[in-house]
Parts: structure tokens; C-alpha cells; sequence
């Protein structure tokens, strides 16, 4: 583990994230962008994804941990410190790491399942209170809508918020590189606008 | 992505396990990679067609191909090997149920330059329809030397120290991974990539190595038996397989290998313990002496490991043959994961991916610790949780909908029996489809629908993907028309390999296309028709009317390019 000798900075503790959401909403980016973070500030980090049949419009949920060590790629039950849902049916299905410690932020977006009712706000809401009391709600789809056209920017614009919140403990510069070492030329500009929105 | 190929040693990037065992065969100066696309083992095939045309500029050798099957791609990779260049094949664990016919009869003879078989199991079959299996019984069964890496960068390191294993013993060597341990990320450092090089080795013949004739044959298992005893010696020495903790007076250890060996010492953090811990990184053959040192100072081990039990069999044997006292702790029957596990022997999941906090509550159990987390409380709070499942579905805009919304308005579902297949067309199964009575694995559809029409006269609609229909559809279609039976075959033919990440396969290659309907035609189908269902859904639905009342065998092949693939293609 030589690059956990090499560190200049340690973090005290371990910091978990689990993010859920649809597939296509941009999870997998998300999950580079918060590695390069990591990496950029010198901490050991593990992230672990799922790909092929689970991405076909399934539910997609990507794992990052950070730290001084870090062994498990996946986030233990009830481990979680923040939980981004990009999509509020599937936090319910998060709840599985969710305990009293665990900070929700939830993107205010319901895509239906095919074939099933469509769980209300109200309902979801109260099933995560059983567990947590730190739940925040943002308006992070309809924002990129309006702004870039674009909902899938939602996810980059929830992590600025995030940052913004102190739910992340990475700096805003390393998130802004991971940014800039993640995302394709051409989609460079409105992702780091979507990202610095949310600060402001 | 675009780092994989930097030549700054020492800087750290980060990489997927997958994209690790890339960089490991690059900094080995890889000759030639095969690959049929195979989730979770799709990353290996996807890296190097995206860097191939670079990997040549480094080595003029190189070559990667996607081959049609995945025993055509291990054999090939063998040819390369035979002929003394380094080669490297990948294929999830159903490709090596295809290959295995090739690979036991390959281990008799051996390579003679390198060779690497990397082989990606998929626990909890996140990605993979057809069956959960455990691909290290085959290690026992070709005699194949294995290794399971836990992180990215043991990916790397253990790559390289593959292709040098394989060089120095002339035996082809498998890495075996987890879909956990293939797809998690994290840093690697760099090491160097060779220099290309400019000679080209040349198939030496030596027909006393290479073919495998009776009585020859049974010479060339008694040598490979012989390779294995020295491999072992090996085995026992190398840094591989390591002890953690080993100064602990702690009579109770733990045994593990892989991304389990991950699960482990978080664990041991979260419970905050120093139990010795034996991290095996070779996996066949095992380091007995190693492995019997290690049990000799315990009273209780730990085997911990995923799927069905292979290190606690062989343990169990080896501790019995010794007379150890140790008692062996682990598997029990058939027990799931998710659950609070009863029995004290039974206390790991042979079904379903291990998960860290099953680490935990098997170790609590053993040395009756509580642990960190009252996991049993949570599960009992998230029973109450109701959130219907979402399955994954075919994409807006598959031209795969105008098939199965065809098919609904003029087939009578309840009178025709529908065969599935691998490929995004097993999403047939869908609650909202419901296209498909059975599924098995790849060829099977058509090689099933003969043996029900023929033996029971059921009218059979079944479905074949084009990739698919390259890789083994075509023993089953020739069968039909040789014992006559009159299955309707819809060939879906999105000119893809869609749902491994869109990788080009015969009908499309970058050589010489080849077109479906000749071959089916060749195979002597004498109904057959190729329709775009998406743009004349109306002669479709005319054609599927018109060949269910055949006698004979009939083809339709829907035309009609992934939706997903058309929109890449823009941007």
C-alpha cells in the first residue's frame, strides 16, 4: 500500500457514498469524477459499478469510499454517509445503507417503473425519516432542465451542491479537476456550469 | 481511458480491475489479445479495440481481435502461443464453458511463448441471465495454474507475473476474477511498457508436443501432472499468497482469496481485530505447506470466499490427510444471502455475491462479538420498506419493440411456445413482454425449439440475436433441417453486440461482412426472409402470419440497427 504511505494529507475518518439512481442518469460519470477528486487530494479510494444487462433502464447504484485505508469496494449496510438518489423510488431502495448517520439528498424526479403505481413524494419521504432525519430535497432536474436542457446534469450539479453543504468532504478545486479530467471536451462547459450553480 | 497507455512510471491512475489487467498485459508487451464480449468481463475486449491502433505503433506484432466464440478465441490465442508469442484471451464464465473443450485438451500440451486466460465469474449474476457458477472447479479439472487478484493494482502485478509464469513453465496460466473485483476502481502505479520488438517467431513443428493421439496422450498428462508438482513448489514460495496479522496469538484465522480478502480486513476494522489472515493468490495449485503452517497454530479457521466451496474442500482434505484438529468453518447448504444464518458451520452464502458486513456477522458469530452495526434490527426496519422492483427493460426506441409489438398483434402468445436467448432480447422476459418461455445460453434456443415441435408438434417462435447467431447459432439451425423439425427462427439482427457495449461481430466486421441470409440459406432454409420490422412493419407482420403455418423450418431476420448504436454514430 505504498500510496497510502506516500499520502500528505489523511483524512481522520472514512468517508462513504452510495449513489442511486436509473440507468443513464450519469452515475458511472459521477463516480470518475469523485475518484479523480480523491486522487487529486492524495486519498485512497475504491469505487465499484455494475455494467451490461443492469444498466438497460434497471436501477444502477455505484459505490465510492475514501480514507487513509480502504479496502471494500462496496459501502456496508447502513454504512453510508451520504446517499445521492438521482431519482426519490430508488433512495427507498438505498435504504439498505442508510442509518441515523446517513445525510440524504435526493434529486426531485420520479421516473415510473413500467407496470407499477408510481410512489408519492409524501410516502417515500416518510420511509426515509424512519431512518434518517438529515434529508434534503433539490429541485436538481428541473434546474438543468431549464437552465441547459439538459436533466442529466442533474447528478453534477447535486454533487456542487453537496460540496457546497459540507455532505462531501472534498474540496471544491479537486471536484473541478475531477471534472475537467472526466468529461469529454464538448460537454466540459455546461458540466462545470451545472456544478457551479449549485454553489452560488 | 486514455491513460492506459502513458508511459510516465510510477505516476498513479486509476483504473477498473478489468482495465488493470489490460495495462498488466501491455506492460508485458502482449502480442495478441482475443475476446468474445462477456459481462463482467467486456472491459478487457472494449479497451484494447479502442487502443489497438496504438498498441501497434508500440509493438508491430500486436494484434486484438473479437473472435466469434469464445472458444474460437482461446484457440486462437493458443495458436499465437504455440507459435511463441505472448497472448492473452477474455471471456466471462459461460465463455469458458464454451472454451473448456479446448482448454483440457490444451493444458496436455502446453504453450510455447505465453499465454493468459483471464475469466470474470459473475456472483449475484448482476449481468449475466443463465446461472451463477464457480469457474475454479475447472482449474481442478484442466489442471490449469490460477490466480485471483483483490485489487486493481493486484490486477496489474499478477497479470505480469502471469505472463512470466506462463513463459517459464510453457503452461497457459488463468486469472480468475469476481464481477466486484473486475469492476471496482481505484489507483494504479505505472510500470514500465517494453520496447517493441522486431523479431517474428515462427510455429516450430514438434508433433510430439502438439497432438494429442492416444498413446501419446496419456504421456503428456502424466507431464502435465509432473509441471503441476513443480508449479506447486512454486506456489509455495511466491509472495502471492501472504499471512496478515501473522504474529497474532489468535486461535482463530481466516483463509480467503480475492475481493472476499477486501470484505476481510474490513471486517477485522470494523470489529477492530488482528486475526491472522492467510491471503491466497495462487488458487490452483494450492500451497499446501503454506496453507498446513498456517492451520497447524489454529483452532478455528474461516474460509471465506464466495459461491460454491473450493478453498474449504480442498482445506477440509488436506487438514483430514494431516490429522489437524482445526476445525474448518465456512458454507453451509444452499443458504442465501441477505439472511441471519442459523447453523454455526453454515454461516456463509453459497448463493448471491458476499458482501463486507457478512465478513463481519460470520466473524462475530465465531469469537461471539457483537457487531459494529446491528445489522439484524436493519433488516427487520427495511422489511417494511415496499419499493417495487426495476427490472432492466429495452431501451425507448429499440427496434426490438416493433418485433415483439408485431408479434403480439398477430400471434396468439397462448398457442405458440418462445424461445430466449443471450443478448438484450432476454428482456423479452419482461413482465410487460412476457415473450419467453424458456432461456438457457447461447445457441440454445433453436437447438430446444427442435427437440419440443418435434416431439410434441407445439408450433415454436425463437429468438436469435446476429452476435449470437455467429457464436453457436448455427450448429442448432443446420439440425433443424437435418432431422426436420419446423420451428419459426426470428434472427435479430441489430448489427451489434448491443448489450456488452456495442463491439462489431461477423455480419459487421471491419474484413469481409458476412451477410446472415446466405448462411441461413447455405444451412438449406429454404422459407426465409430478411424484413426491416421497423420500417415495414406491415410485411413483417405478413411474413411471421405466413411462416407460423409452415411445415418446415422458417427465418425471418428483422434488419434494423440498435437504436443506442444509430445515436453513438451521430454524436
Amino acid at each position: 500500500m505504498r500510496f497510502v504511505r506516500e499520502k500528505e494529507k489523511i483524512m481522520k475518518k472514512e468517508f462513504n457514498l452510495v449513489i442511486v439512481g436509473v440507468g443513464g442518469q450519469g452515475q458511472i460519470t459521477l463516480l470518475r469524477i469523485l475518484e479523480e477528486a480523491a486522487l487529486f487530494e492524495n486519498l485512497d479510494f475504491k469505487g465499484s459499478e455494475l455494467h451490461g444487462l443492469s444498466q438497460r433502464g434497471g436501477s444502477v447504484e455505484v459505490h465510492f469510499r475514501m480514507g487513509k485505508e480502504i479496502f471494500s469496494p462496496l459501502v456496508s449496510q447502513g454504512d453510508a454517509d451520504l446517499i445521492l438518489a438521482l431519482e426519490m423510488q430508488e433512495a427507498l431502495r438505498s435504504l439498505y445503507y442508510a442509518s441515523s448517520k446517513t445525510q440524504f439528498l435526493l434529486n426531485k424526479s420520479i421516473i415510473p417503473i413500467p407496470g407499477e403505481e408510481v410512489l408519492q413524494e409524501d410516502q417515500i419521504l416518510n420511509s426515509l425519516r424512519n431512518f434518517t432525519k438529515k434529508i434534503e430535497i433539490v429541485e436538481a432536474s428541473k434546474i438543468c432542465k431549464e437552465k441547459f436542457q439538459k436533466e442529466v446534469l442533474a447528478g453534477v450539479y447535486l454533487l456542487g451542491y453537496a460540496q457546497m453543504k459540507k455532505f462531501l468532504p472534498l474540496k471544491r478545486e479537486s471536484l473541478e479537476e475531477g471534472i475537467k479530467r472526466v468529461v469529454p471536451e464538448k460537454y466540459l462547459n455546461e458540466n462545470l456550469e451545472a456544478f457551479r450553480l449549485s454553489q452560488s | 481511458m486514455r491513460e492506459i497507455l502513458s508511459k510516465e512510471v510510477g505516476k498513479k491512475i486509476i483504473l477498473l480491475g478489468n482495465e488493470a489487467v489490460c495495462r498488466g498485459a501491455i506492460e508485458s508487451g502482449v502480442d495478441f489479445v482475443s475476446h468474445y464480449p462477456g459481462t463482467p468481463s467486456s472491459e478487457i475486449g472494449n479497451t484494447f479495440w479502442q487502443i489497438k491502433e496504438e498498441l501497434k505503433k508500440l509493438n508491430p506484432n500486436f494484434h486484438f481481435e473479437f473472435s466469434t466464440n469464445e472458444k474460437v478465441a482461446m484457440e486462437a490465442a493458443a495458436g499465437a502461443a504455440l507459435s511463441g508469442f505472448k497472448s492473452l484471451v477474455a471471456m466471462k464464465h459461460f465463455g469458458l464453458n464454451v472454451a473448456s473443450d479446448f482448454l483440457c485438451t490444451l493444458m496436455y500440451s502446453g504453450i510455447e511463448g505465453s499465454m493468459v486466460i483471464f475469466v470474470a465469474d459473475d456472483p449475484s449474476c448482476w449481468s449475466s441471465a443463465q446461472s451463477e457458477q464457480n469457474t475454479r472447479f475447472y482449474s481442478l479439472m484442466a489442471h490449469i495454474p490460477t490466480l485471483e487478484p483483490s485489487t486493481p493494482q493486484e490486477f496489474k502485478d499478477f497479470t505480469k507475473f502471469a505472463f512470466e509464469f506462463s513463459e517459464k513453465f510453457k503452461i497457459p496460466v488463468m486469472i480468475r476474477s469476481t464481477t466486484r473485483a473486475s469492476h471496482q476502481s481505484g489507483p494504479v502505479i505505472l510500470g514500465e511498457i517494453p520496447n517493441s520488438k522486431f523479431q517474428i517467431p515462427k510455429f516450430v513443428k514438434d508433433p510430439r508436443r502438439f497432438s494429442t493421439m492416444a498413446p501419446r496422450v496419456l504421456e503428456m498428462k502424466r507431464e502435465l501432472f509432473e509441471k503441476i508438482e513443480e508449479i506447486k513448489r512454486e506456489a509455495e514460495k511466491s509472495s502471492l499468497n501472504k499471512v496478515i496479522y501473522g504474529n497474532s496469538k489468535e486461535k482463530v484465522g481466516i483463509l480467503t482469496s480475492g475481493v472476499s480478502f477486501l470484505y476481510v480486513m474490513e471486517a477485522l476494522k470494523k470489529l477492530n481485530l488482528k486475526l491472522p489472515v492467510l491471503k491466497l493468490g495462487f488458487i490452483y495449485p494450492l500451497p499446501e505447506r503454506k496453507i498446513l503452517r498456517f492451520l497447524r497454530n489454529l483452532k478455528e479457521v474461516l474460509v471465506v470466499e464466495e459461491l460454491e466451496p473450493y478453498l474449504e474442500r480442498e482445506i477440509a482434505i488436506l487438514a483430514k490427510k494431516e490429522n489437524l484438529k482445526v476445525e474448518i468453518l465456512g458454507k453451509g447448504e444452499k443458504i442465501e444471502g441477505g439472511r441471519i444464518w442459523k447453523e454455526r458451520k453454515a454461516i456463509l452464502p453459497q448463493i448471491g455475491e458476499l458482501k463486507p458486513e457478512y465478513v463481519e456477522i460470520a466473524i462475530s458469530k465465531i469469537l461471539k462479538k457483537k457487531t459494529s452495526f446491528n445489522y439484524q434490527l436493519h433488516l427487520k426496519k427495511l422489511e417494511k420498506v415496499k419499493v417495487p422492483a426495476r427490472p432492466p427493460i429495452l431501451c425507448p426506441g429499440c427496434p426490438y419493440w416493433a418485433v415483439i409489438n408485431a408479434i403480439k398483434k398477430v400471434i396468439d402468445p397462448q398457442k405458440v411456445i418462445f424461445g430466449g436467448e443471450i443478448g438484450c432480447y432476454m428482456l423479452f422476459s419482461h413482465r410487460v413482454i412476457n415473450l419467453q418461455d424458456y432461456l438457457y445460453c447461447m445457441g440454445s434456443s433453436t437447438g430446444v425449439a427442435h427437440g419440443i415441435s418435434k416431439m410434441t408438434k407445439q408450433k415454436v417462435v425463437c429468438f436469435v440475436g446476429d452476435s449470437s447467431f455467429f457464436h453457436a447459432g448455427i450448429p442448432s439451425l443446420i439440425n433443424t433441417v437435418f432431422n426436420q423439425s419446423n420451428p419459426l427462427i426470428i434472427i435479430l439482427e441489430n448489427r451489434t453486440t448491443a448489450m456488452t457495449g456495442h463491439q462489431p461481430h461477423p455480419g459487421v466486421g471491419d474484413g469481409q461482412a458476412i451477410n446472415i441470409e446466405d448462411v441461413v440459406k447455405a444451412c438449406g432454409i429454404k422459407n426465409v426472409k430478411v424484413i426491416d420490422q421497423v420500417e415495414n412493419q406491415k410485411e413483417f407482420e405478413e411474413a411471421l402470419k405466413e411462416f407460423l403455418e409452415k411445415d418446415e423450418v422458417s427465418v425471418i431476420i428483422a434488419r434494423h440497427t440498435c437504436a443506442l448504436l444509430e445515436k453513438k454514430k451521430k454524436s
